[in-house]
């Protein structure tokens, strides 16, 4: 579903990912570990089709599709969501005035009818479950206000809504206590399915407990060095990144 | 800046009226002579003719202001022709020949069959006549005693009541737009609600025909007696072209005690065009007075003009009374502002909140500029100011002047401003998301405007949200 080849990207001409290739297959949860600096948000950003980043060379096939040359708004309506780090705020606009606005765009896209107001009320009560949130959240403004764990959770719910195909979570687990971080996993187990593939960028293991990825990847410098299961994330947490110092050298 | 933004900011005016002027027009210039040829074309009495020329002889020693944060050319007031004939449109026989474009943009806000009718001078079959369907509703408020007319009608059918408010709030001395509008008003609106009444309806939308073909110089006169109330609605959201260049109107509020005056107003007159070409000069002075437990509000959505210049203010006269101010400004292409209000806090207890919602894209200019002032006598007053402005591109500025004096040390005053610009990270945010960076604008903006707008009848605000995303619409999708 997703084919990354030999991906050469970066920001401000300086470059980050340096020939990185990696491939998601349907039904797939992949997690992303790498120190600082590795370029974990820079291919988040270059596959959600974030303006600033640049892609110089390698090519992104997203179901058989050409990512790389889809319009932002089009990546999203395909499919692919981007969980993001830093969400920002828009105020004055409604959590639910927003959410419905992309849902029916998405909707429109794939040649489908609208959802009323009702049908979408709904849909939208039936996922907040999930991420544990009170209905009053729906009528704030987007991420107005709210605290950083609030700013996550809305986040998932908002995936939970658009029920993407390929979802990525950038560093979604950063600054989250340990009953946030359970409903973040909830909302992307929740996703889990032989439709959805998930990809999980993470500095740390402990989200990896509650969600459990199917392969496990390290970048760094630009560059996945090493793959394997599960239980390379327990490695990682013990030793570290720097036992795997001499890979990204040959790398680079 | 990224190019959506600025292709968003770039986008057309939507077009304005295609008019047919009937020639009955004075030759150009401003004189004494002038001044009778309009007071004696409207059979104007001689207390009201005098009272021009006093206006006229006071604005020839007067200087045009230069203090406002706005550039524009010399205005020749001497090439300007002070009176014409009410301008009738041409009529059209169906819709089928209204500029598609225009069309267009009436559907997009909403506007219904017959007011695009209307508006566009497509002769209306009887029965949805607006004229008609006005005069019904004037029977309506006559029952009540609620006298609204044009301007020049009151002043033959009511001169007592003219007589005795004209000038009352903003006097024929005030300023130079406001002198000159005395000297020379065309036409506007007069509204009296007597005492103890309740307005029933709010005063807009088919009453509109009555202020048609007003021109450049209007004059507008509400006054709720005691314990009265209205709501009146100005302008229109349907984009207005205009042959006149200057506009100077006029308008007067007065609040009697426990009455309240509630004034919103949509302004999309012609801005000019992408280079600053063209474009009207809006320079108006609006002003009410609030008596005991009087309340006054502004809400104002101002979207047109080259050169806005206007401060809708209250007089806080009376104890208890309370003065608002709502705005919203956008300005665009080469569009300037310069807006805000003034509270006089006079009375006790007196209150006020002043919210000001600024947005510039392209290379428009928007300035605010706000003065409280709370006098010696004003016990316990109170003020509230907010002024937020959003940028959109990085050619366009905002500046704000707030004018805050106390002489009174028992007031309470909280001043709160904010400049931010949408940013990339929000427009990404909602195109990952899957809405168009277009959409994305007009949602941010109107969430931006949202204090503003929920202050705003009903109808005029879901109309004044969808102005906003039409006047910022672009060619990106």
């Amino acid at each position: 579903m997703l084919e990354i080849k030999n991906l050469h990207a970066g920001i401000d001409g300086k470059e980050i990912l340096k020939g990185l290739t990696l491939t998601i297959g349907e039904g797939e949860v992949h997690a992303i570990m790498g120190p600082n600096g590795s370029g974990k948000s820079t291919l988040a950003n270059v596959l959600a089709g974030r303006p600033k980043y640049e892609v110089t060379s390698g090519t992104v096939t997203y179901e058989g599709k050409d990512l790389l040359t889809m319009p932002t708004e089009e990546r999203s309506r395909e499919g692919v969501f981007l969980a993001m780090q830093y969400p920002v705020e828009i105020p004055g606009v409604n959590n639910i005035y927003f959410l419905k606005a992309a849902y029916n765009a998405i909707r429109k896209h794939r040649g489908e009818e609208e959802l009323d107001a009702v049908e979408f009320l709904q849909l939208v009560r039936q996922k907040m479950k999930v991420v544990e949130l009170d209905e009053s959240f729906l009528n704030r403004g987007v991420n107005e206000g709210f605290s950083g764990g609030e700013k996550k959770r809305n986040e998932i719910f908002q995936m939970a809504v658009l029920d993407p195909k390929l979802a990525i979570l950038d560093e979604t687990d950063s600054g989250l206590d340990i009953d946030a971080l359970r409903i973040v996993a909830a909302g992307v187990n929740a996703l889990r399915s032989e439709k959805h593939s998930v990809l999980v960028i993470t500095h740390y293991q402990r989200l990896l407990r509650y969600l459990v990825p199917d392969v496990v990847h390290v970048l760094a410098s630009g560059q996945i060095v090493k793959s394997g299961g599960k239980e390379l994330a327990e490695e990682l947490e013990q030793k570290g990144y720097e036992w795997l110092e001499p890979e990204a050298a040959v790398a680079r | 800046m990224s190019n959506t933004i600025e292709q968003i900011a770039n986008q057309d005016y939507k077009y304005g009226f295609v008019t047919d002027i009937e020639s009955d027009v004075a030759p150009p210039g401003l004189n004494e002579d002038i001044v009778r040829l309009i007071s004696t074309k409207k059979e104007e009495p001689e207390w009201l003719l005098e009272w021009r020329l006093k206006s006229l002889r006071h604005w020839l020693t007067m200087k045009e202001p230069t203090w406002a944060n706005v550039k524009y050319g010399p205005i020749d007031y001497q090439a300007i022709r002070y009176y014409s004939a009410p301008v009738r449109k041409k009529q059209l026989s169906s819709l089928d020949e209204v500029d598609p474009e225009l069309r267009r943009t009436f559907e997009k806000l909403g506007i219904s069959l017959e007011e695009q009718k209307r508006l566009s001078g497509v002769a209306v079959d009887a029965v949805f006549d607006s004229v008609s369907v006005a005069t019904t509703f004037r029977v309506e408020l006559a029952k009540l005693g609620i006298i609204f007319c044009s301007f020049s009608e009151a002043v033959k059918s009511h001169p007592e009541l003219v007589r005795k408010y004209l000038g009352s709030v903003v006097p024929y001395t005030d300023n130079f737009f406001a002198t000159l509008n005395s000297a020379v008003f065309s036409d506007g609106s007069f509204c009296y609600i007597p005492k103890g009444v309740r307005c029933p309806m709010e005063l807009s939308t088919y009453f509109r025909i009555n202020s048609a073909g007003t021109g450049q110089f209007e004059r507008t006169l509400i006054v709720a007696d005691e314990g009265a109330s209205v709501s009146y609605l100005e302008g229109c959201t349907a984009p207005m072209r205009d042959e006149n260049q200057l506009h100077a109107a006029v308008v007067e509020l007065v609040a009697l005690d426990d009455a309240s005056i509630k004034y919103s107003t949509v302004q999309n007159w012609y801005p000019g065009d992408k280079e600053g070409k063209g474009g009207i000069y809006n320079f108006v002075t609006k002003r009410g007075k609030a008596m005991r437990n009087a309340k006054l509000s502004w809400t104002q959505v101002e979207t047109g003009s080259a050169i806005t210049w206007k401060y809708p203010s209250c007089i806080l006269q009376g104890d208890n009374s309370v003065g608002e101010f709502y705005s919203v400004a956008m300005t665009n292409h080469y569009q300037q502002a310069d807006t805000g209000t003034k509270m006089i806090h006079i009375g006790k207890n007196t209150r006020s909140t002043i919210v000001s919602k600024g947005i510039s894209a392209g290379h428009g200019q928007q300035t605010y500029r706000g003065q409280v002032l709370i006098m010696k006598g004003a016990e316990q007053a109170r003020n509230y100011s907010q002024c937020d402005s959003l940028l959109l591109g990085d050619k366009c500025g905002a500046h704000t002047f707030p004018y805050i004096e106390v002489r009174n040390s028992t007031a309470k005053m909280e001043h709160e401003a904010s400049t931010s610009k949408i940013g990339e990270d929000q427009l990404f945010y909602c195109q990952q998301r899957g809405i168009s960076a277009e959409d994305a604008v007009s949602m941010i903006v109107n969430g931006f405007c949202r204090e503003v707008f929920r202050e705003l009848p009903m109808e005029f605000a879901v109309e004044a949200q969808k102005l906003l995303g039409v006047s910022l619409e672009g060619s990106v999708g």
